[in-house]
């Protein structure tokens, strides 16, 4: 009896969205009088950053600091139609729906800018601080501030633009079945480090080492807040968590945080992430989906440290001390 | 049921309400006096996220019973920030990305913030211990622990 140590690899790679019945999104754009930027949507954050990143996506397009603009959100009643936060597809999606949105709505300001400064639409850029001027003429400028008064209250014209993002349902082929689930990949690839005990079944898991592969990351800091928290999140899948711990027997499911097994502070693995980018061809400036594949790679990394510890195969998640302890007596049983 | 009349300190104010005999501290912060800094999330003294500070020590505010706080000095997350300015633990975890749904935040913030009351210099398996009862779904825990830690230091620089 020994305490046995393993190492074990994964590599995944991981859709953004899912091929529904075609999955939409779309977003609406307005200014308001004093020329802040309002972006509609009915898509929700659920703490992974969507507003804020929606929130950059429409500065930067219009060309004003993100703090000048706000983000209504997850009103499925009276929003623009959206699939829902699910799959990691909200920055993909509702990201390229506010693209949209904010180009029409900046064509509008630029119109009304140029009726202003008495030059061509098409002679104006943004500064990205709030002011629009005339390309190679920088003195001759408008504050974002007055167009957007000029707009309400003596053009009479809305500064709003409307974004839809659609990725067609796939159907298969009839003949091979080949067919085209996601347009775009996340990817990810983890080493894990264990030790097991023979004698009680316990895993440790020491070291998680990850990298994952994720368009561009658009928020750098709130992606590796996102990977370190998957991370962890899927280590405890694989060790931990579950409702039915004999599926499809119900019996003996956790009810309630007693009985359901996280892992807390005090067993955290020593976890490494490193981030590539490698930019979407369709994604919102190359974004792509890392939600929910960073909490993927870890399980049957460490799978197949356990395996390589003890040698046995244990194939049905999580990965507890009794299905390990069973797997070992069916082993030197023969 | 009869209503019993409680009167305590919160965040440096007093309070006075009728509650129902067996209200639960958390249910009278939040529905009648409007704190809803402490989160339910279990109601059952097993996640830390209604955490408050009662007269020092670190209590679970969905366990407590609000008639056994008449006179009691209570603390809540919501009374840390001074005339707009964030505690040193807020700022701490805001800095530290520390934070993604935020329903555990005011909990961790609230043991957090009695373990550094009593032990200034903390290590890193006091913060650990700290935050124990604490669960959070999101971050890992990881940003948590170095946000504590990161806090402290900037505590024990300022009183230097
Ligand atoms: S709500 Fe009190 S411990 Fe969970
Ligand atoms: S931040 Fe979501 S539970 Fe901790």
């Amino acid at each position: 009896m020994a305490i046995r140590r393993g190492r074990g690899v994964a590599a995944i790679n991981y859709p953004t969205g899912m091929n529904l019945g075609g999955d939409p999104t779309q977003a609406l754009v307005h200014s308001t009088p004093t020329g802040n930027f309002m972006v509609t949507l009915s898509s929700v954050d659920l703490g992974q950053g969507m507003k804020q990143i929606m929130a950059q996506i429409c500065a930067e397009m219009i060309g004003v600091p993100t703090d000048r603009v706000i983000i209504d959100t997850a009103d499925t009643d009276t929003g623009p139609h959206c699939m829902g936060t699910f799959a990691s597809r909200g920055t993909h999606r509702a990201g390229n729906a506010v693209i949209q949105a904010a180009k029409e709505a900046r064509q509008v300001m630029l119109e009304v800018a140029a009726e202003e400064l008495e030059v061509n639409a098409s002679d104006l850029e943004t500064d990205g601080q709030g002011n629009i001027q005339v390309k190679g003429a920088p003195q001759k400028s408008i504050s974002i501030f007055d167009v957007a008064l000029s707009a309400h209250f003596k053009r009479g014209r809305s500064i709003s633009g409307r974004g839809m993002f659609l990725i067609p349902r796939s159907y298969p082929e009839k003949e091979t079945g080949a067919m085209k689930p996601s347009t775009c990949y996340a990817h990810a690839c983890t080493v894990a480090e264990v030790e097991v005990d023979d004698e009680t079944g316990e895993v440790t898991v020491l070291t998680v080492k990850n990298v994952f592969e994720i368009g561009r990351a658009l928020n750098p800091k709130m992606v590796e807040q996102q990977l370190v928290g998957g991370s962890w999140m899927g280590i405890s899948h694989a060790l931990y968590e579950t409702t039915e711990p004999y599926y499809p027997n119900r019996d003996h499911g956790g009810t309630d945080f007693n009985q359901y097994l996280m892992p807390g502070p005090g067993d955290l693995a020593e976890t490494e992430i490193i981030v590539l980018e490698r930019p979407s061809a369709d994604g919102p400036f190359g974004a792509k989906g890392p939600g929910e594949m960073c909490a993927n790679p870890q399980i049957p990394a460490v799978a197949n440290a356990v395996f390589d510890a003890v040698g046995v195969r244990i194939d049905t998640l999580p990965i507890t001390p009794e299905r390990i302890l069973r797997a070992l007596k069916a082993q030197a049983a023969g | 049921m009869a209503k019993v009349p409680v009167q305590f300190t919160l965040n440096g104010s007093e309070k006075a309400e009728f509650i129902e005999s067996g209200t639960t501290l958390l249910h009278a912060l939040r529905d009648k006096i409007g704190d809803t800094s402490p989160k339910g999330g279990c109601h059952q003294g097993t996640c830390g996220a209604c955490s408050v500070i009662i007269d020092g020590e670190l209590r679970l505010s969905c366990l407590t019973l609000a008639e056994t706080c008449s006179g009691a000095d209570i603390k809540t997350t919501a009374g840390l920030a001074e005339g707009g300015v964030l505690h040193p633990l807020q700022r701490a975890f805001l800095d530290a990305f520390a934070t993604q749904c935020g329903f555990c935040t005011p909990g961790m913030i609230m043991a957090a913030k009695v373990l550094l009351d009593r032990t200034p210099n903390p290590s890193r398996e006091d913060v650990v211990e700290a935050l124990s009862g604490n669960i959070c779904r999101c971050t890992g825990y990881e940003p948590i622990v170095q946000a504590v830690l990161t806090a402290a230091r900037a505590n024990s620089q300022n009183a230097a």
